[in-house]
């Protein structure tokens, strides 16, 4: 785990001077490209520095699904659940892999391994169902060749 | 290079026609977007390596693409001389399709697509860049004409002449609700203001939908020539480009091309030398569906949660920090371009008096042939699901398709002779959308179906307003007894009553429709809900509660597979003798039922 310093919130902030309060948006992301999650304490030290409220930030942080507040694991799994995948039957590849892997939906893993995230549509419908294992697509899946791309993770 | 001047940029375009035009070289595309989930990059570097090998790099230029629309041929190929298109292209067959189709002009016809009729039906205008021409390359762009609309407009149109030519030409937005884009566009410049504001709507969010996404990834100069004619017609000097998280592949290649626009002069200040300035940023998304309504995103660009605000006043008049805004969706743009360039009326001539040009379509789902789709309006869902999409699965029925993702509905067979147009889709109690279509057939049932749809905006409410949060709950949570069976024909009532009530009563977009999928099931698949109800059956067998699996003693084989593929234990039986499901230990996942190669294992 990385360790939080008040200097990398820091020169995150300084890139939006001046627009702080409306670039929080961006702010949290990019708090959350270098950490995988945003930090409770990162997200204090945004509070302190730019002086707004905790549940502002708190509020943000929890309206918009991208955010995640706990820990992720080393590999993010991302099911889409959007319309075609689920005429195609991402159901079915959602309960195998939860089964096998003993995945929990926006949860980790305890060995820190895969964060499995169910997601509204990630645009690939023409090769549903489809997954992401972080910024890699999968299409036609089935649940057995799902199963078979998380075993070869390392 | 910056470009100081028109006459400066047009030698330039000159230039750059004549060095492709007295190029060589063979061009091999292949798509690199949406064709990446089929291990399409790999096939890209085999390609550059292969080439090299057989000493063609002189003779042969490999280039990236977005998606070429034949998506369900992933990963896709085409080589422009002798002018075919491969599908499922594999590693193994890179070397031998250089040798034998680039070297000698030999096609392979085990890699021929079955692309021609899903392409010879459409009129492809506004995707024609996409899947021809490198996105990240803005040589290729401004070698295919690209951003001569925009000279074209700096060179000699007022602000006003742009508007009245965008009037004319009839175009409708993109995004869904058809509202005329010139007259937005008046609006937003007649609103007294000191300053206004631009916005690209490319928070495609309704599951179902790429359109936008490939637009975005496989023709974003496109997109970006758009948006400079919009602003220099409205009077705004900045905008924004509000993209998904979710399109890591469009954020880049966007964010490629803006720095490409502001090196060449084409973004920032005095474009192209004149006295126009356009400043354009990315803004990135963060998982909201509510945020593809307009106020909604306004809020997200200004740094807030993605809530809705009631409209009046609307943003054309009070929008990005209390200023004239104009939101117009990524197709819009993408279609100005070919307005400036073509004149209105010849844009007019396509489609129907209502709703001039062609509409992107995302075809997906149980059909044959899946990926983007141009038609004019005014071509039947029919000829777009059966002639274009091919129609049905193999051993399937088509029952309908559903458009405008969860705020549209399901439109059944018997009514796809209708010409697709925004008023003709309302009037089925469907709507446009944003152009995702998804075709369900008799595996799919349409209660579980509306049931998903509720779930969905169960899940995407933002809770500001109570028929929304709230209704929308209620709704699903008797969605859900009738799939489990446990329902009454009076829950039926309650539920048709609820969804007129939200309709009404919701405060945006999102509550307004939510209820459609719900309605227009009820109105078209009635029967399916009364069997669900009364006789607790389930015929597509999706409902679990309400199916059983069995094998068919006489149709099985014994050949074991069922029983190794089963996560429950619950198939019993000796090799080469029928095999036994136990009802207790099924778990109803038909694992067993998609693996039996004999048609043995029964569904009831």
């Amino acid at each position: 785990m990385k360790r939080i310093n008040k200097k990398s919130i820091e020169k995150i902030a300084s890139k939006y001077r001046g627009k702080e309060k409306v670039s929080l948006l961006s702010i949290l992301q990019e708090i959350q490209t270098k950490y995988n999650y945003l930090p409770k304490r990162a997200l204090e030290m945004v509070c302190e520095l730019l002086d707004v409220p905790k549940s502002k930030i708190y509020g943000l942080a929890t309206f918009y699904t991208q955010f995640s507040m706990k820990e992720r694991g080393k590999y993010l799994i991302r099911i889409c659940e959007g319309t075609a995948c689920h005429v195609k039957g991402s159901q079915r590849i959602k309960e195998l892999l939860k089964k096998t892997f003993g995945l929990q939906e926006g949860e980790t893993t305890p060995d820190k391994k895969f964060t499995l995230q169910i997601v509204a549509c990630v645009g690939s419908c023409f090769l549903s169902p489809v997954m992401m294992v972080d910024s890699t697509y999968y299409g036609n899946l089935t649940p057995e060749k799902a199963t078979n791309i998380l075993k070869e993770l390392k | 290079m910056k470009f100081k001047n028109t006459p400066q940029f047009r030698s330039w375009r000159e230039k750059i026609k004549n060095k492709f035009t007295n190029s060589q070289k063979v061009r091999v595309k292949v798509c690199i977007t949406g064709c990446r989930a089929n291990g399409a990059i790999d096939v890209f570097k085999k390609f550059q390596e292969e080439a090299g090998k057989q000493n063609l790099t002189g003779k042969v230029e490999i280039v990236p693409t977005g998606c070429q629309k034949f998506c369900s041929g992933a990963p896709v190929v085409t080589i422009e001389l002798p002018g075919v298109m491969y599908q499922s292209v594999s590693l193994e067959d890179v070397s031998s399709i250089l040798d034998k189709t680039v070297k000698k002009q030999k096609v392979i016809p085990q890699l021929l697509g079955k692309q021609r009729k899903f392409l010879e039906a459409q009129k492809i205008r506004v995707l024609k860049n996409c899947g021809d021409i490198n996105p990240l390359n803005l040589e290729e762009y401004i070698w295919k004409d690209g951003f001569s609309a925009l000279e074209e407009v700096l060179s000699g149109m007022s602000p006003e002449e742009v508007i009245e030519e965008v009037k004319r030409s009839g175009l409708r937005g993109r995004g869904g609700a058809g509202f005329p884009t010139g007259l937005k566009w008046e609006i937003t410049r007649t609103s007294p203001a000191p300053e206004r504001f631009l916005i690209c709507n490319g928070d495609e969010g309704d599951p179902g939908a790429f359109m936008d996404r490939s637009l975005l990834e496989g023709s974003p100069f496109q997109v970006i020539e758009g948006m400079l004619i919009g602003a220099y017609a409205i009077g705004a000097n900045s905008g924004y480009l509000y993209v998904r998280a979710e399109y890591p592949i469009a954020i880049e290649h966007l964010t490629h091309a803006i720095s490409e626009c502001y090196s060449h002069g084409i973004l920032g200040k005095n474009i192209l030398g004149t006295e126009f300035s356009f400043d354009l940023q990315i803004k990135e998304g963060a998982g909201a569906f509510v945020c593809g309504e307009e106020t909604a995103l306004i809020a997200s660009i200004e740094g807030k949660r993605g809530m809705p605000r009631p409209r009046p006043p609307f943003p054309a008049e009070s929008g990005l920090w209390g200023k004239p805004t104009c939101i117009n969706n990524v197709e819009t743009f993408a279609n100005i371009p070919i307005i400036i360039q073509e004149g209105w009326k010849n844009f007019a001539s396509v489609g129907t008096e209502r709703s001039s040009g062609t509409k992107i379509f995302s075809l997906a789902g149980k059909v044959k042939n899946t990926g983007l789709v141009e038609v004019p309006f005014g071509t039947s869902i029919g000829e777009v699901v059966f002639k274009i999409g091919g129609g049905a699965l193999p051993g399937c029925t088509i029952k309908g398709v559903q458009t405008g993702g969860p705020s549209g509905g399901c439109i059944p067979v018997e009514k796809f002779s209708t010409p697709i147009d925004y008023e003709n889709l309302d009037a089925l109690g469907s709507i446009m959308g944003s152009g995702g279509m998804i075709v369900v057939d008799d595996k799919v049932c349409m209660v579980e179906f509306a049931r998903y749809f509720l779930d969905f905006v169960q899940k995407e409410s933002c809770g500001k307003c109570v028929p929304c949060r709230i209704g929308t709950k209620r709704m699903l949570e008797i969605l859900e007894r009738i799939t489990k069976g446990q329902a009454t024909l009076e829950n039926l009532e309650k539920l048709e009553e609820l969804a007129n009530i939200i309709k009404d009563a919701s405060l945006c977009g999102l509550g307004q429709t939510a209820p459609n999928p719900v309605l227009t099931t009820l109105k078209y698949f009635r029967d399916e809900y009364i069997e669900h109800i009364a006789k607790k059956r389930c015929s597509a067998g999706v409902c679990r509660e309400l199916v059983i699996y069995f094998i068919d003693e006489e149709e099985c084989k014994g050949c074991g597979a069922c029983k190794k593929v089963c996560p429950a234990e619950a198939i019993e039986g000796d090799i080469k003798k029928p095999h036994r499901i136990t009802i207790e230990k099924c778990i109803k996942c038909g694992a067993c039922y998609r693996v039996c190669k004999f048609g043995a294992i029964n569904v009831r």
